[in-house]
Formats: structure tokens, sequence, C-alpha cells
């Protein structure tokens, strides 16, 4: 249990490694290559590949129902693929041959906690310890009640421990064998709002405390970015993008994972030469994100957060150009609706004390200290790069 | 969220596909149990001469007499059963909670008891008439026939129309009837159009409760003297060898076809009844005003005819045991452990049977699963004489020597028993496999368990105790069954039950004394079991 088995995986987000994460370095502990799962004529999961490095945490973030529990199942064992491969440190698991659960060294954290209620704390975490002595099983529980804050909790029954300490509890149960990969399914969901932050934190930080290589299933985006490594962004079915959380925000890949990771507008445009020509003006092209020269004299849209354009009062001597049409005040933050005299329309986040008038014109500009994404018009992704 | 995800593979095993030998062992069982119905439908079938034995005139007064005593007695238990839970629940009845379970409790004197006991208090040299006697009333209304069959019944099967229609009152939202009445509706006109729609399928699946209860007894029309199809059958059994048995299997089937019409009327006239989430029951109860002290009468009035004449009667006996006209005790230890002997051994044959049959039902949503499950509540709907009919006859063709020396006879009535009872095991120990989310045994399996392991360590003992209420439930009702286990006991086999019978057949009442008060005790814990269960709230 040390902590120099993680990966310093944060430390890429700039360079060629993005978008490339199987050559990263670090061992893939799991591989999914080209796995499908059918029920009847449903297709859940749809051609999936997928590497998972030594010690990272990489989340499967996407919404209801796009396949990301049932990956995470077929991980652990408890289904079948119907196709494609599964390797766990390159041995295969699923496909050509399949291991029960029971074998893959795999642990689960379910999104229930799944605690057997018959039993005591202790013996929850005790439960994968049957091949082990008495004493030093009775060592390794008192190490992971330590480890995850409970000393005093081990003889309570799970009905007796409040949600937090019950997902510690499984947390605790799930990493007691030692799990060569841990699986962690929509753990923060059964949480309280409050609670759930909280845990966020703690969660990792006891993951990396045991070193242990995960993989966990959300659909919330604000928990993907900040407990993960990497995450893959999942859409009915299918792969859209893997990334670490900055490389998922900031340059997506799909306008569906623009919009699924936070607010996104999207500015319709028009490259010429050197700039892109929008309705809050030109921007360089310099300023948007692997833009090839082959697009020159094409419409593109490129993509705002709220946080990236700015609307103010114009001064005397400027021209405005859009009208705020819809003001939601989020206590610290006020986020304005913009309709662009171009007839886009924009989302500006403003700190609360900043305030625009409704139903006055504005004058709308460009405030981001980093790359912006775009997509050609009309398409629903971005062409590859020639260093993807 | 994930919810999608998981209803799409919660009920599916690792591959889809159902596990070989649950799958196998849950159909076993369900052919077992659904063999003596074939057995019974294979001799009838084969009868000489079913079809004139059908049109019969002894057949046909059977069939009229059985209808009218499954009328009346259904009909006697609406009347009695929903105004009380009415009383009960909606009204500013006195002594509400005390009635709530008053009104229940009939349910706990096995209906032949109470037809016993009616006869000797009201029947011809009974102690009314002893009483009378001196008044110069030498004649009473006969008790026997059908009037006082339907009485007896009705008084002791209401009780399941009671507690479905207070169940349904309960859980309907009163608010329903307030905005009945805002909307310009008076108090009658609101019970009819809004309440009576919503009770309605409690109501009837408790009417087909008694109405199944009244055509498959058969100690309360032989004991009252009434010709209908189970007390034929039991008479004619005897001489199964010999003509009596065609005339029997033909009888039994008609039972059964009844049965299924019974079964298919209740599933027209249920409907869909709606109950609400989280009842609104906060509405004023109804005034009865001077009615109050009217209502307490008649309800008062039920309980003493049910629960007090059989209390009274048979403590006279107990009292007057030792007199030349109710006999000695004649009590042995025997009966005792013969009855409970037969109910364990029925009590845990049903609930090794009962857990394959709901744990394949529970957790693998297939069509097979549930047709093994259901298989196993026909022989609910099969009534305890045709039952010991079929397993006659089997043991006779098949049995051979160890028919004739007996000793197939006890297995034999155990194997009924669990036919009849195993529903009630397999249905609290599908509840409480329900109950146990599935993660649990794939946590187990993430830990390093079998699938085998995983079922020791995880799902047994947290189905357990539904598993053993069940079977509690099958031993307390086993102990109270009168037919199957006086058609199959071996020679010189006494349960209490067949002692209170034969003190009936014999006429010293006094030896039906004790096994009686014991058989009521069982009743009464089976009967709080089974609220306790079902979370019986008296409020």
């Amino acid at each position: 249990m040390s902590s120099e088995l993680r990966a310093p995986a944060r430390d890429d987000r700039d360079g060629a490694e993005r978008g490339k994460p199987d050559d990263a370095d670090g061992e893939p502990v799991l591989e999914l290559d080209g796995v499908t799962k059918r029920y009847g004529d449903a297709t859940v999961i749809d051609d999936l590949s997928l590497s998972v490095r030594e010690g990272e945490l990489l989340t499967l973030l996407g919404p209801s129902g796009c396949g990301k529990t049932t990956t995470l199942r077929l991980i652990a064992g408890l289904e079948r693929p119907s196709g494609g491969e599964i390797r766990l440190n390159g041995r295969p698991v699923s496909g050509s041959a399949f291991e029960p659960p029971e074998v893959r060294d795999v642990g689960v954290v379910f999104q229930e906690f799944a605690l057997f209620p018959h039993l005591t704390a202790r013996e929850n975490i005790a439960f994968g310890l049957d091949d082990m002595d008495e004493a030093a099983r009775t060592d390794r529980v008192d190490d992971l009640l330590e480890l995850v804050g409970l000393v005093d909790h081990g003889e309570k029954q799970p009905g007796e421990l409040s949600g937090g300490q019950q997902q510690r509890v499984a947390l605790a149960r799930s990493l007691a064998p030692e799990p060569h990969l841990l699986l962690l399914d929509e753990p923060f969901s059964n949480l309280d709002v409050d609670l759930r932050v909280e845990m966020r934190e703690e969660v990792r930080s006891i993951l990396q405390e045991a070193g242990v290589t995960a993989v966990s299933v959300t659909h919330d985006q604000e928990e993907a970015m900040s407990i993960s490594d990497r995450i893959a962004v999942m859409y009915e079915g299918q792969l859209e993008q893997v990334d670490t959380p900055e490389g998922v925000f900031q340059q997506p890949r799909s306008r569906f994972v623009a919009s699924f990771l936070g607010h996104a507008s999207f500015l319709s445009g028009r490259v010429e030469g050197d700039v892109v020509e929008t309705g809050v003006g030109d921007i360089p092209t310099t300023s948007i994100n692997g833009l090839a020269p082959e697009y020159d004299g094409t419409d593109i849209d490129v993509m705002v957060r709220p946080d990236d354009v700015v609307a103010r009062r114009p001064a005397p001597d400027e021209l405005a150009n859009g009208e705020v049409i819809h003001r939601r005040y989020l206590g610290p933050t006020v986020l304005y609706r913009v309709r662009l005299d171009s007839g886009d329309v924009v989302g500006c986040m403003h700190n609360h004390a900043e305030e625009v008038p409704l139903d006055e014109p504005v004058s709308v500009s460009l405030d981001a200290d980093h790359d912006l994404a775009w997509f050609p018009r009309g398409s629903q992704g971005r062409p590859r790069r020639a260093d993807d | 969220m994930a919810t999608t995800d998981l209803t799409a593979v919660l009920d599916r095993d690792e591959d889809g596909a159902l596990p070989v030998g649950l799958t196998l062992l849950s159909g076993a069982i369900a052919a077992a149990v659904l063999s003596p119905l074939v057995w019974v439908a294979a001799n009838a079938l084969e009868a000489d001469g079913a079809v004139s034995l059908i049109t019969a005139p002894t057949t046909v007064e059977v069939f009229i007499n059985s209808g009218l005593l499954v009328a009346g007695v259904t009909l006697g238990s609406l009347v009695l059963g929903v105004p009380t839970a009415y009383l009960t629940v909606r009204t500013d009845l006195p002594f509400k909670r005390g009635f709530s379970v008053l009104l229940a409790m009939p349910l706990v004197i096995p209906s032949y008891i109470g037809a016993f006991a009616f006869v000797s208090a009201f029947g011809p040299r009974g102690t009314l008439q002893g009483l009378l006697e001196p008044v110069g009333i030498e004649t009473l209304p006969s008790i026997y026939g059908l009037s006082g069959t339907v009485l007896v019944l009705t008084l002791y099967t209401y009780p399941y129309v009671f507690l479905t229609t207070r169940a349904a009152l309960k859980s309907m939202d009163t608010t329903l009837v307030d905005a009945a009445r805002t909307l310009g509706h008076g108090r009658r006109e609101a019970f009819r159009k809004v309440t009576v729609p919503q009770i309605r399928p409690a109501v009837a699946a408790g009417a087909l409760l008694v109405a199944l209860y009244a055509l498959s007894d058969f100690g309360t029309p032989s004991i009252m003297r009434y010709n209908v199809f189970t007390s034929v059958i039991y008479s004619v059994y005897g001489d199964i060898l010999g003509g009596g048995r065609d005339l029997a299997a033909v009888l039994s089937l008609q039972l059964v076809v009844v049965t299924s019409i019974i079964l298919a009327i209740e599933s027209r006239v249920r409907g869909s009844g709606v109950t609400a989430e989280s009842p609104n029951t906060r509405t004023t109860p109804l005034r009865l005003g001077r009615w109050r002290w009217v209502a307490v009468a008649a309800c008062l009035a039920v309980v003493v005819a049910a629960l007090a004449v059989p209390l009274a009667v048979l403590t006279s006996w107990l009292a007057g045991a030792g007199q030349p006209t109710t006999g000695q005790l004649g009590f042995e230890l025997s009966y005792v452990t013969n009855s409970v002997g037969v109910a364990a051994a029925a009590a845990l044959v049903s609930a090794l049977a009962a857990l394959p049959l709901a744990y394949f039902a529970a957790r693998h949503d297939s069509r097979l699963a549930s047709l093994f499950e259901r298989a196993s509540y026909v022989g609910y709907a099969v009534p305890g004489v045709v039952m010991g009919l079929a397993l006659v006859y089997f043991g006779a063709t098949y049995g051979g020597d160890l028919y004739r020396n007996g000793l197939i006879l006890l297995p034999l009535l155990v194997f009924a028993y669990v036919v009849r009872f195993l529903p009630q095991a397999v249905g609290s120990s599908r509840t409480s496999v329900e109950q146990v989310s599935g993660r649990l045994p794939e946590a187990a399996r993430t830990l390093g368990r079998s699938p085998i392991g995983a079922f020791r360590d995880v799902t047994l003992p947290l189905v357990a105790p539904g598993v053993a209420a069940g079977a509690a439930l099958v031993f307390l009702t086993t102990m109270k069954e009168l037919p199957a286990t006086l058609m199959l006991r071996p020679a010189g086999f006494s349960t209490l039950v067949t002692r209170v019978w034969t003190a009936y057949e014999s006429g010293y009442v006094g030896q039906a004394a004790l096994p009686a008060f014991v058989l009521l005790f069982v009743s009464a814990l089976s009967m709080l079991l089974i609220l306790r269960m079902e979370g019986y709230d008296v409020e």
C-alpha cells in the first residue's frame, strides 16, 4: 500500500500525450478490446475499447442509460460480453476465456454499497479475507478500519451506520483483499449533497493512499472532473472521448461532450485567412485549437463556456452587438443569456456585483485565456488532428 | 440514475441464460405438486360411464347443494364482513380496537369444531333443548341441512372479508371521499361512487377465500349432514376399489372445475384497485349518533355467536367429561406427538421445496420461473378431500405391499400436506428473497465467493427468517387439517384432529374437549403469525 504507484497522469495536459492514453507511461492494468454487449436486439455497449493504466483513477462519465454501469459489470465479471475481449494485466478474462468474478481480483463498491446486513462492519470487511489466518485477518481489518477512519465502529451493524460510514465500510471491504483493480459504481449518488463533496475528497485520498488502480462510474460531471485522472465520456454505448478532466472540458471532441460537461454555447463563424469572423468580433485562428488551413473559407462553430465571454454596457463610442434576454441569479454569480445580433445565443457568467440590465443592448466580447474548441458546421464531432 | 442500466441487467444471469440445476429442480417440484391433480383427472376421464355419472341424480343434487352452500356462505360473509369492517374503520363505534380484534377472532376456530359445538348446543337432544324442555318446548328448528351449514360456515369465514375490507379501507386515501363531498356528493353517494370502487378488489379477494373455503370444507357439511361434493366423496371413497371409485373421481374433477370457475369469476370482479402510496386518513370518522349502540349490539351478537358458543360448549364438555353422556377424556400424549410429528415433517419438506421455487421466481424474470411458482399454488385450490382421494388411489394402485401394510401412508400424508400448504411457504420465502438485493451475492462474488458460497454465506442467512415463518405457518395449518388426515392416516395412527372426529362419530363428546382446545390454541398461534406477517393494525 504505497503511494509511489500513482502515475503522474495530470502533468501532461498540453503535451502530445492527450488523446493517446494507450501508450502513456504505466502498464495497462485493464484493457477492453472491441467489447460489445447486447440484450436481445438492444445493443447496450457497442465496440468499446479502452485501457486503464496502473495507479490511475479513470471515470466513465455519461448520461443515464449510456451503458457505463454495464461496462463496469462486464469488467467485474458479473456480465458476459457479447463480443470483444477484456484483459486484466494482459490476461484475457472475458471473450476467448471467461473468469468468474471470484477469481478476477477485482473489487467493487456498489452504488447502494451492498453491505451484508447480517454482519458487523468488521465482518463485512473480513468477508473477502477468509484465506488468511485469524490473526492476520484481524490485523488487516484493523488497518482498514484505520484507513477509512472507523476504528470505533467495527462492531456496528450496517443499519447503525450513517450513509458516509456505510460507504467507507464498503470501500474498506473492497480494498481488503488488495484487488488489482477497484470498480466504483456511482459511489456518491446515495449520499446527501453536503456529504457527497466531502466524501469525494476523502475517497480520492484513501484510494491514493492505497495506491490502487480504479475505474469509477458517474453521471455527475462535477464529480468526474474533481476525482479523476482521466475521464472516459460515454454516450449511447460508445466512447466519445477519453482525456484528462481539462482535456474533455476545454477541448471536447464532440458537441455531446461539449454540452454534457457544463454549459456550452456556440458562436457561428467563418474562417477568413487568419481570423474567424463571429458575432462577437474577429477571433485570431491562433486562438482556436488546431484549426487546420484547409478550413479556410468554411463555416465553423466556436465553442465558448460562460466564463469565456463578457457582456457589458457598451462604452459611449462602442456599438452594441447583442441584447440580454434572460438572467439567472445563482448567488455568487449571475448567468446571462445574450442574443447576439448575428442570431447566436450565448451564455455569460458574471460576478454577482456586475449588474447588466435585462432587455438592454450590450456589448459582448471574448475573454478567454486558452485556446477555444471548434466544430465544422453541421458536424457532430471534430476532425481528428494529424497527431491523433 | 444508472437504474435504467441496472434494471436492464438485474433479472438476467451472467449470460442471460437460466441456471440449469435450479430450473430442473424447480420444474421437478412443480411437477410433483401437480401430479395428484393429473391423477384425478385421468381417473375421472377413464371412469366407466363418466357421462352417466355426471348426469346421475345424486351428482346433480350434490352439484346444486354445493352451489347453494357456496352462494349462501359468500353472501352471508359479505353481509357480516363489509359493514363490520366499515364500522371499525370509519365510524365512531365504541370499543373500536376491541372489536377490530374480536371480529377477526372466529378465524381461530376451525369450522369443524364450530360445527360440532353448534350441533351439540342447538341440535336435537342438545344443550339448548335440554334447557327449554321444562318450559315445554320439545323440538327446535333443525340445525342440520343447508341453513345450519350456511350459518356455521359464515360465522367462521366472514373474517376473511372483514380483514381484506378493513385493509382496503385503511389504505384508501380518504381525501378522495372529501373531494367527492366538496364536489356536491352526499356521504352515501360518495360511498357508492368513490369508496365502493376502491375497496371492491379487496372485498372480492376476501369473498374468493370464503367461496373456496366453503366449497372445499369437508368437516362442517359432514357434521351438519348436508350432502356436498366433499362429504359425498368422503363417504364413497371407502369403497374405492369397487364402484365408489368412479363416482369419487368424477365428483373430484367436478369440484376442481367449480373451483377454477370461482377463481375465474373473482379475477373478473376484482378489476384494478389502486391503493394510495401514502394514504391520507385524517378524515373525521362518521358519527353514528343514536345508532351507536345498535351497531355495538350487532357486532357483539356476531362475536357471541361465533366465539362464545363454541367456547362455552367446549368448556362444558371438559367439565362434564367422565359423565355417561360425554364419555371419558381418553387423552393420550401420542395424539399430540403424532400431530406435531407429521406437521413438523410437512413444514420441513415445504421449506425445502419452497426455497428453490421462491428463489427461482424472485431472481429470474422468466416465464418458466413464474409458471413453476404458479403451479405450486394449484394445490391451494385443490380441496383436501380430493388430495386425499388422489393419493389413496395412487397408493392402492402402485403401493403394493407398502400400501397393504400401511408403510406408504405416512409419506403420502406428508406429501398431501406439502402440496396443499406449499403456497404459504413459497409466498413468504419469495418475499424474503426479493428483499435481498441482487447486489449482495454479487458483492460476495467479487470478494472471492463461488456462486454456491455466496448463496450460503449471504443469501441464505438473510432469507432464513422468512422461510422459517412460512414453514411455521405450514406447521400450524397442517395441525388443523382434517380430510386428508382422515383418509391417509395408517390404522391406529391418531392425531388431535382425528380424535375430535372420532369423538363426533362415536358421540362421546368429552373425548373431543381436550384435543379441540389444543387445536384452538394452535389455530390462535397461526392466526397471530399471519397477522404479524401481514402487519395487522387494530387502530
